[in-house]
């Protein structure tokens, strides 16, 4: 079977996207009913815990046997380079729509910042609605939230210049270890390339750990909580999705640590490397701005 | 442009047998007609609930269902005929049409594809099973405003935002394929000023699918917050705002209005000038402006908040920036105009629901601006003159755009013909009952009727009946086009390999029927 | 049979045209100055609307006429000018500047709520309205009267259906009133269409508006921000009057508010607590809790046969009713009401439908609660 440069690969069928559907409606459909069982009676039903793993079960095989297939498929020779292509615009425009995700974020940021906060407090166009809250003080990062009996009060934010900055050196350092890695692998040198993909893999896990501490800190100490108002609102959604993010990408480096040990990639047809490759230089973006607007300012 | 050529590698056998053809497939084909069913059963059941809406509203006094299902009825049927019916029935118009039209074999990711389509089931029975909880269905409109949607919703709200999720998710993966089919699949030699006009709206669309879906995806994971995880997003007490509720729910759901029409706009430049036989007019000027409406849509949300009381600066702005989105579209609207002037034209089906389309979209359109104008959309807001008005853009505008679209080339796709005769007393029918449903909305809403209200005051009463009555009309007319589609699928004359008389496109230089892989070598265009 | 005459005459109405009048087709005019300008505005936008579609459809339906393939009309090859082009986009560029500009004026004016004669609260509860006149120590509850027997069409329907209110919002003309909006649980929306002013209520943010009435009369609106089960059920009706029957109606007012509080230091028999409380049930409770007491689990609670009305225990039922259960739609009644309905209510559910414990809860039982 030739493929000729102008002949698209068009797989056959494929049993993994219907697993996949199975497996979101059972991860989420389970994770619906944990909720609602805590939030009913505070207990979870042996039930809705077991369709949840199961979901989550399904959608870790789903993801092995469809990204198999694919590398399979690749190291076979079956994709043309518009394949490739496709592969890159897909993936581009997959982190487009995660910036988006983000964005959602941080313009919640901004306007709870710059107008609910401080109409709250008695400043600006709606300044008014201070009446119903007369003790309120409008400040950020805010400490106080309007009903403090709903919402606990911070007793102190976290001091940008410990943790986080350790974390800003940790990811921006490891984009550049990662940046080494693409290079060795572009002049095929493979030994260089486990070494600063192993390095830059340790940078990211060092920082999940860091975040961790830095959230029990934040729990056990200066009560700065999901239910302390705004500000812990919009921080922990913050730097909780890009810590969630840095797991993926963490995960996707891990996987392609193991591809190098197991001898794929070459010089010349490493797509799935360049790809966790944008994914982790985005993350890292996506922190600079947080560690700007969250942290320091 | 080259004739089909076949060749002989492993593209070429027909689908699989039995159910696994349509669970496992990675064939366009395949996988559009799944989304247009999807999307006609889905209009079905989106048009039951409207039907309960309009028998409770066919009188004063509350004769059938409890208000609190009145408000579950309201919104299932927004959310079922937006997500449901208008988005999946264009995606299934694109997964057919695009490769057809740019000269390529699938769609650059056909695996995923496949997966797009087949989460869109599962979202759904998660969104109906909800009737079933305690509490009921989300009873709190589409827009879901916070904290009715939050603190005061009924416990199947938590099913409701996964199932939000998963649209989401399908959406934004259709949504790339979409853009990257386009991008990376074009026969050799068609540059992006010589693609079809459907395929250049499906672009436009595809990119603002993936710039807001997100934004839906993030409003409703913070609800998700609130409601679970103790947060204070859309709560003073905490230091948020329900009114930042909305600002990120518009900041999609205003963009999802546009996804709604432009491939509408485009299935509609592919119709007018075939029955036309004359070129598209203004082509390039119908790029720009298709162009101008999605950049605009992304700064204009705040229009459906001028109630909210915001700082007059916004409102200003959103008012303007609203009114501007006139110029563009009323530029698409001119080309058409001027594409029919001086052809040579018949009225087959699709070019009645092409024409019906540009009439009534454009009443709609000038229910828009009226809309926007700030000051007095404090007297039309949250009535049924915007009833009216959403209505007669998204049913004789983006419903009918799929359904012209349809007609169009359900000849190619089921290789042979509809009737004819069924088809004109569809338009017919379907073009008087909606009229008579939603004309007298205008009337209504601007003598004061609200709208999700199960009961109403005396003086709306006979202007309510007659939307009822209208609703029935074009309710059942639509049976004539479920009828006349399984018809047509089933038997009859196999259909010309180009049905109409000056049909342009790559489309029509493939041999019906349609072979089960197409373009498998590309075709080569020439300038 | 009756609704098929029904149609057949509204077909015969529409004919006959001079009906047309009795039809309500149009926003109403309205009584302020801002409601005219923007009577006006609505109708100038109107009417280019329509002198741009006649131009629009005009042209179309001659070439749908005139071009048509069954005429023997000859496909012209034109397909571009880019004259046209740019006339057909500058003229509705114009047209559209030509709209902004009153529209803006409008709406600074619209903004301006400063220097007001009179100040009013307006509070959104699912589902009445609460009015407080800030200046003047008068407050009370607005909600519909319309009975349940003409919602469920047991009985004819008078004019006003669903548009009456037990208390109705005074106000006097020709003064600059200036409305505070805010909501105590979710979004609505104060909307009178006579006076032309729509602003939703949010809970935890005022909102103000203005407005100044030029002719006595009773003008009516409606909820107009979906707000749950009884959304369609919140009529607003606003009394415009003369300055002296004003003053007079306010005087009355506080006359009223001053027995009432006497009331609480009066000796309560458990008849009279349970005849005053089932009048404040059904006001105040029955949208959810129903008439009967049933409820509609699992949103809202039964209240008959329910261990908290029937036991010993008060102190529970009383932490309920009167300060509410957080993050759910019971609202802290202790806000709302005087400590004597409050009594009357608790009362009453402890003595009616299977509840019937016969204990009493005082006034004085519940302020005492109150001042804890
Ligand atoms: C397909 C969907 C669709 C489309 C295309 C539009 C198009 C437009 N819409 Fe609409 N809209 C909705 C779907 C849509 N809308 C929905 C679903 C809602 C309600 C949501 C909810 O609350 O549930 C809504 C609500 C809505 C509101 C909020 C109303 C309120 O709640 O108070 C506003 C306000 O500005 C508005 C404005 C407009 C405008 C200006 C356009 C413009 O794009 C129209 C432009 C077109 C024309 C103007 C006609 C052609 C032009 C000419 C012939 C040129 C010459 C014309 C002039 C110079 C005037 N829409
Ligand atoms: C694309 C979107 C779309 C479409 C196609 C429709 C189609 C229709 N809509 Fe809907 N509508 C919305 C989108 C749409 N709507 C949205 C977004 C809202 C706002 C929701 C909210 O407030 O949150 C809304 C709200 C809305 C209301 C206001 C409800 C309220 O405020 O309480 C009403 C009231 O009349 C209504 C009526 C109708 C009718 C009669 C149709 C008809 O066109 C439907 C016709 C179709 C059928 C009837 C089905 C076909 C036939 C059968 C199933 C066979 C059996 C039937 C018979 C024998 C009759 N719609
Ligand atoms: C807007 C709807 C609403 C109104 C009006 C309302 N309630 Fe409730 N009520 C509720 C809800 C919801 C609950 C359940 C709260 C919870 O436990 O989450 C409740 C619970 C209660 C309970 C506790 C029942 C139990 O078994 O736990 C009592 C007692 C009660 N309400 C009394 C009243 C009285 C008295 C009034 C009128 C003065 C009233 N309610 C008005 C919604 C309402
Ligand atoms: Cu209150 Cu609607
Ligand atoms: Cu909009």
């Amino acid at each position: 079977m030739e493929h000729s440069s102008n002949s698209y690969y068009v797989p056959d069928q494929s049993h993994w996207p219907i697993v996949g559907s199975i497996a979101m409606i059972l991860l989420l459909g389970g994770t619906g009913l944990t909720l609602n069982d805590i939030q009913a009676s505070g207990e979870v039903a042996q039930m809705s815990k077991y369709i949840t793993y199961t979901g989550a079960g399904i959608l870790i095989f789903m993801l092995f046997g469809w990204f198999g297939t694919v590398i399979s498929e690749s190291r076979s020779g079956k994709y043309s380079p518009q394949v490739d292509t496709s592969f890159r615009f897909g993936m581009s425009w997959f982190i487009f729509s995660e910036v988006m995700f983000f964005f959602a974020f941080f313009g919640v940021l901004y306007y709870t910042r710059s107008f609910s906060v401080p109409w709250l407090g008695g400043l600006g166009d709606k300044g008014l609605s201070h009446m119903l809250w007369p003790d309120f003080q409008a400040a950020w990062p805010l400490l106080t939230p309007p009903d403090a009996s709903l919402f606990t009060p911070i007793k102190e934010v976290i001091d940008p210049w410990h943790l986080p900055l350790i974390n800003t050196i940790l990811l921006v350092t490891s984009s550049f270890t990662l940046t080494f890695a693409h290079h060795a692998l572009i002049e095929g040198d493979r030994s260089k390339v486990k070494i600063w993909l192993g390095t830059t893999l340790l940078f990211g896990i060092a920082f999940l750990i860091l975040q961790g501490y830095e959230y029990v800190e934040a729990y056990q100490h200066l009560d700065l909580t999901l239910n302390s108002g705004i500000y812990g609102a919009t921080f922990f959604i913050l730097t909780g999705f890009h810590g969630l993010h840095v797991t993926i990408g963490s995960i996707i480096l891990l996987v392609m640590l193991i591809r190098v040990f197991k001898g794929h990639f070459t010089a010349d047809n490493h797509f799935a490397f360049e790809a966790g490759a944008w994914y982790w230089h985005f993350v890292d973006v996506v922190w600079l701005l947080l560690f700007m607007v969250v942290y320091v300012f | 442009m080259s004739e089909l050529t076949m060749t002989t590698d492993h593209h070429d056998h027909g689908p699989a047998k039995g159910i696994g053809r349509w669970l496992f497939t990675t064939n366009h084909k395949d996988i559009g007609t799944m989304y247009l069913v999807f999307s006609l059963i889905m209009f079905l059941i989106g048009g039951l609930f409207a039907f309960v809406i309009r028998a409770e509203l066919f009188q004063p006094g509350m004769q059938l269902v409890d208000p609190n299902f009145f408000n579950q009825m309201t919104t299932m049927h927004g959310l079922v005929m937006v997500f449901g019916a208008v988005m999946p029935g264009f995606v299934g118009l694109a997964n057919w049409q695009i490769p057809l039209m740019i000269g390529a074999p699938d769609m650059a990711l056909p695996r995923m594809n496949n997966w797009s389509f087949w989460i869109l089931p599962f979202a759904f029975s998660m969104l109906i099973a909800t009737f079933f909880m305690d509490g009921g269905a989300p009873a709190f409109g589409w827009t879901f405003y916070a904290p009715l949607s939050t603190t005061y919703a009924p416990p199947s709200v938590t099913f409701f935002i996964f199932a939000v999720h998963m649209m989401g998710i399908s959406s934004i993966m259709g949504a790339m394929n979409i853009i990257v089919t386009i991008f990376n699949m074009r026969a050799p030699g068609m540059s992006l000023m010589q693609m079809p006009m459907f395929v250049w709206t499906w672009l436009i669309t595809a990119f603002l699918l993936v710039a807001v879906m997100p934004v839906l995806a993030a409003v409703v994971t913070m609800m998700l917050m609130d409601i679970h995880f103790a947060t204070s997003f859309f709560n003073a007490a905490g230091g948020g705002d329900p009114v930042l509720f909305q600002h990120v729910f518009w900041f999609f759901g205003h963009p999802e209005v546009y996804i709604m029409i432009l491939p509408a706009f485009g299935v509609v430049s592919e119709i007018i000038p075939t029955f036309a036989r004359k070129k598209l007019f203004g082509y390039h000027s119908m790029v720009y402006a298709t162009v101008s409406i999605a950049v605009l849509s992304l700064v204009v949300w705040a229009h459906h908040m001028f109630t909210v009381g915001m700082p007059i600066a916004g409102q200003l702005f959103f008012m303007f920036a609203t009114m501007l989105i006139a110029v563009p579209t009323g530029v698409k609207v001119f080309n058409w105009i001027a594409t029919m002037f001086k052809g040579s034209m018949t009225f087959e089906t699709p070019m009645l629901f092409a024409i019906g389309f540009v009439v009534l979209f454009t009443i709609g359109g000038f229910s828009g601006v009226m809309l926007a104008i700030a000051p007095i959309d404090f007297q039309y807001q949250d009535t049924y003159f915007v009833v009216a008005h959403f209505h007669y853009v998204l049913v004789p505008g983006a419903v009918f755009g799929i359904m012209a679209g349809v007609y169009y080339w359900l000849p190619k796709w089921v290789g042979r013909m509809y009737d004819e005769g069924l088809g004109k007393m569809h338009f017919w029918l379907s073009f008087i009952g909606l009229n008579i449903t939603f004309f007298p909305m205008h009337f209504v809403g601007l003598a004061g009727m609200p709208r999700r209200i199960p009961d109403y005051a005396l003086q709306f009463a006979d202007f309510n009946m007659m939307a009822s009555a209208g609703a029935f009309i074009f309710g059942t007319s639509q049976l004539i086009f479920v009828y006349l589609i399984i018809k047509a699928a089933r038997s009859g004359e196999t259909a010309d390999q180009v049905p109409w008389e000056s049909a342009e496109g790559l489309e029509w230089t493939l041999p019906t029927p349609l072979p089960y892989h197409t373009f498998t070598t590309p075709p080569v265009i020439e300038k | 049979m009756r609704q098929i005459m029904h149609l057949f005459g509204m077909a015969l109405l529409v004919s006959s045209g001079s009906a047309l009048a009795a039809w309500e087709l149009n926003m109403p005019r309205g009584v302020t100055e801002t409601s005219h300008t923007v009577y006006d505005l609505h109708m100038l936008i109107l009417w280019i609307c329509v002198a741009i579609g006649v131009v629009v459809f005009g042209v179309m339906f001659w070439s749908i006429y005139a071009h048509r393939k069954s005429k023997g009309a000859q496909a012209a090859q034109f397909h571009e000018s880019t004259t046209v082009e740019v006339i057909w986009t500058i003229i509705p560029f114009i047209i559209l500047i030509g709209m902004a500009i009153p529209s803006t004026t409008t709406l600074i004016d619209m903004y301006d709520s400063s220097e007001s004669d009179i100040d009013i609260k307006v509070t959104g509860y699912q589902w009445k309205w609460h009015y407080d006149y800030i200046n003047d120590g008068v407050d009370f509850f607005s909600v519909l009267k319309t009975p349940k027997e003409e919602i469920y069409n047991e009985q004819e329907k008078n004019p006003n259906y669903l548009l009456d209110v037990d208390n109705e919002l005074v106000v006097p003309i020709d003064k600059k009133i200036r409305f505070l909006f805010t909501a105590n649980d979710v979004l609505h929306a104060w909307w009178v269409p006579e006076i032309a002013i729509k602003k939703d209520t949010i809970p935890g943010f005022i909102n103000e508006s203005w407005t100044r009435i030029k002719e006595p009369g009773t003008y009516r609106g409606q909820c107009a921000e979906l707000c749950g089960k009884d959304h369609g059920f919140m009529p607003i009706v606003v009394k415009a009057v003369t300055q002296p029957e004003y003053d007079k109606w306010l005087a009355d007012q506080k006359a009223a508010g001053a027995a009432k509080a006497a009331e609480a230091d009066k000796d309560w028999t458990l008849d009279e607590l349970v005849t005053a409380g089932a009048a404040v049930y059904q006001k105040n409770c029955a949208a959810c809790h129903m008439p009967d007491g049933s409820g509609m689990p699992p949103a809202f609670p039964a209240l008959n046969n329910n261990p908290m009305m029937q036991g010993d225990d008060v102190t529970a039922h009383m932490e309920v009713v009167i300060n509410g259960v957080p993050g759910s739609a019971m609202a802290a009644y202790g806000k709302q009401m005087t400590a004597v309905d409050l009594a009357a209510v608790i009362t009453y559910k402890r003595n009616t439908w299977e509840n019937k414990t016969g204990g009493m809860v005082s006034p004085a039982d519940v302020q005492a609660f109150m001042d804890k």
